[in-house]
């Protein structure tokens, strides 16, 4: 059996807020993600889901429980170290493509490899190379308000593929795209899986979005409420 | 991150708002040149005391006759002729005394062709010149055989030379004083105004022996008006003033617990005095200024703390992709640093504008140092730092998640 990329423990979250009770938002996740995985996490609003992305994206940190993350440990990790861990570990895009609003397409891509010690020569060269694989090469040295919202997203998947991640999560991806552009980005993430053997966790609500995976895992009020094939996990609602 | 991407990234900032950057560094700007213009006029004063110091000689005592007693009414110091001549040969006994000057002044009318003017004659020994740091401009001093051959010379100011001469060439002509021809021999240089505002240059000096015998007559053999004494050092001079109080006590046979009938002064404590003054002056302009660095200072401040919160998402972007505190803290940081050096350079140049143009309106003396210069732009840095460091570390300590949630 391959060593899992992803090893979650058991992993609880609750918030606490100053004068309130704690809210608890996920309890007890188990889940083991391997290399080349496609992963869809699906449940509504309040579900987890979010949450469990954000852990998985090592923005925030598990209340109690192990996260593994290629072998390494993640809890008790400072935040520089955690930091260190999403410039060269993961790659994340956003529902709201989250582009740096006043730099160009080459500067957004480039800025990891910059905050990774990088020089601007070198990171400009590998940003540029990077574009170009996402057919972007023109619009280098366009601002994100000068690029369509594919386009953006492409900017988006470009940034957080450019440090070549262990795990590409992608949170809503499509959410702010029309539909024949969903589907261009979808089948762009889903090339990469395929033919770059690149590790893909994606949260979605959507069920056309969902079917580019190909496992499934949904999740209800912070637990897991089904984990499986997307096309089993989909019929299964389906039939409901 | 390294150095050079941080500062194009600052500056990248700061040129996307550029109005609220510039009003940011308007209040460093003015704190900057009012720094740069307070310490120059604060230095300027001071400087004037000091120049004012070394005109009057150093290391001086003057003593003054004391006041004198007639049928019970009391006359003010000076008025009494109790000073001669042989206290003044007895001072040269006194410890660290270098030389003494003894003068007698009156005020005479003078004249030259149809010109005339009324100015302060004294009668002095050529040792009164490096005594109170006269050095002649042209021509020359007077001689100890001029003091023995009761010449009738003179040696006058500037103001005196202009105001009697006009334009003509002084030296060589023959002026008079209270109808007396005297040749003028030399003329001084320029000392300006005293301590008290009064005229340094408008005198006519001419040997002792002259003017006693010739224009100050006293019923009081061997009387002068004042006494310099110069003294080797600043060390010594409380003691030589003790010393001397001690010698003229005895010498003009004063009972203790008599008052004494001459009073001893100490220049230089006088001048020291004013240039304490004079220092305070400059201290308080430099605070006043200081305070309106401060106020841009907090300016600053309030203006980063601001950004920060506009650019909370910003920062959760960076932090998600890999930005670690330390890259975030140098980024805001420098971008304070970075308005404050601007600010600074401005500031520094319309500083020396203004001092130019108080100087030249006011006629104050400014005296602008490179060290002010750099006072004033290493403390606008400083100030940038400073506060920028709380609202630059609060970007810092933004955690990823709370920072990407904000729109």
């Amino acid at each position: 059996m391959p060593q899992s990329l992803i090893r979650l423990s058991d992993v609880h979250k609750q918030y606490e807020t100053v004068g309130a009770p704690p809210v608890p938002v996920l309890h007890g996740i188990s889940l083991d993600i391997l290399p080349g995985e496609f992963v869809c996490l699906m449940g509504q609003s309040g579900s987890g889901k979010s949450t469990l992305m954000n852990i998985l994206g090592c923005l925030d940190i598990p209340t109690r429980g192990q996260y593994v993350l290629d072998g390494q440990s993640v809890a008790g990790l400072s935040p520089d170290e955690l930091a260190g861990i999403r410039n060269r570990r993961l790659g994340f895009v956003f529902q709201g493509f989250n582009l740096l609003k006043r730099m160009t397409a080459l500067d957004n891509v480039a800025l990891p490899m910059i905050y990774s010690g990088l020089s601007r020569d070198e990171a400009s060269r590998v940003a540029r190379d990077k574009l170009g694989m996402m057919g972007l090469a023109a619009f280098a040295d366009r601002l994100p308000n000068q690029l369509s919202g594919g386009q953006q997203q492409r900017v988006a998947i470009a940034r957080a593929l450019v440090m070549s991640p262990a795990v590409l999560l992608a949170d809503e991806p499509t959410g702010n795209l029309d539909t024949a552009t969903s589907e261009e980005i979808m089948r762009l993430i889903q090339g990469l899986n395929r033919d770059d053997s690149i590790t893909v966790v994606l949260v979605t609500h959507e069920q056309d979005i969902a079917r580019y995976g190909k496992r499934l895992i949904r999740l209800k009020d912070g637990h897991i409420i089904f984990d499986g094939s997307v096309t089993q996990g989909l019929s299964e609602r389906g039939a409901a | 991150m390294r150095a050079p991407q941080v500062v194009q990234e600052a500056l990248r900032a700061l040129s996307t708002n550029r109005l609220r950057t510039s009003l940011t560094m308007l209040g460093v700007i003015i704190g900057v040149s009012a720094v740069v213009i307070m310490m120059g006029v604060g230095r300027g004063a001071q400087s004037l005391v000091n120049q004012s110091i070394s005109s009057m000689g150093s290391n001086l005592l003057v003593v003054f006759p004391g006041s004198q007693t007639s049928g019970g009414i009391r006359f003010g110091a000076g008025a009494a002729q109790t000073l001669t001549l042989s206290d003044a040969a007895a001072a040269t006994s006194v410890t660290g005394v270098i030389r003494v000057a003894p003068i007698v002044m009156r005020s005479f009318q003078l004249g030259y062709g149809n010109t005339n003017w009324s100015a302060m004659v004294t009668g002095v020994t050529p040792d009164y010149f490096p005594t109170r740091s006269w050095d002649p401009e042209e021509g020359d001093l007077f001689s100890e055989a001029d003091l023995r051959s009761n010449a009738r010379i003179a040696v006058i100011g500037q103001t005196t030379a202009r105001q009697l001469f006009g334009d003509e060439q002084p030296i060589g002509k023959t002026m008079r004083i209270r109808n007396l021809p005297f040749t003028v021999i030399g003329i001084l240089s320029r000392k300006g105004q005293s301590l008290d505002g009064r005229d340094q240059d408008d005198v006519v000096f001419i040997p002792l022996t002259t003017a006693r015998q010739q224009l100050i007559r006293s019923t009081f053999p061997g009387s002068i008006n004042l006494l310099f004494v110069q003294v080797a050092s600043s060390e010594l001079m409380n003691s030589a003033e003790a010393e001397l109080t001690d010698l003229l006590r005895v010498r003009h046979r004063i009972a203790p617990g008599q008052e004494n009938d001459f009073t001893v002064r100490n220049l230089t404590a006088i001048a020291q005095t004013a240039a304490i003054a004079a220092g305070a002056m400059a201290i308080l302009l430099g605070a006043i200024a200081g305070v309106s660095l401060l106020v841009g200072g907090i300016g600053i401040m309030n203006i980063m703390l601001v950004s920060v919160t506009e650019r909370t998402r910003e920062i959760g972007i960076r932090m998600a992709i890999g930005a670690r505190q330390r890259d975030i803290l140098r980024q805001f940081l420098i971008e304070a640093v970075a308005i404050c050096l601007a600010g600074g350079a401005v500031g520094v140049t319309l500083g020396l504008a203004g001092a130019w143009l108080i100087a030249s309106l006011s006629g104050l003396l400014v005296e602008i140092s490179i060290s002010s210069i750099a006072l004033a732009f290493g403390f606008s840095a400083a100030i940038g730092i400073f506060f920028g460091w709380y609202p630059a570390a609060k970007a810092s300590r933004l955690r990823p998640v709370e920072a990407l949630r904000i729109e």
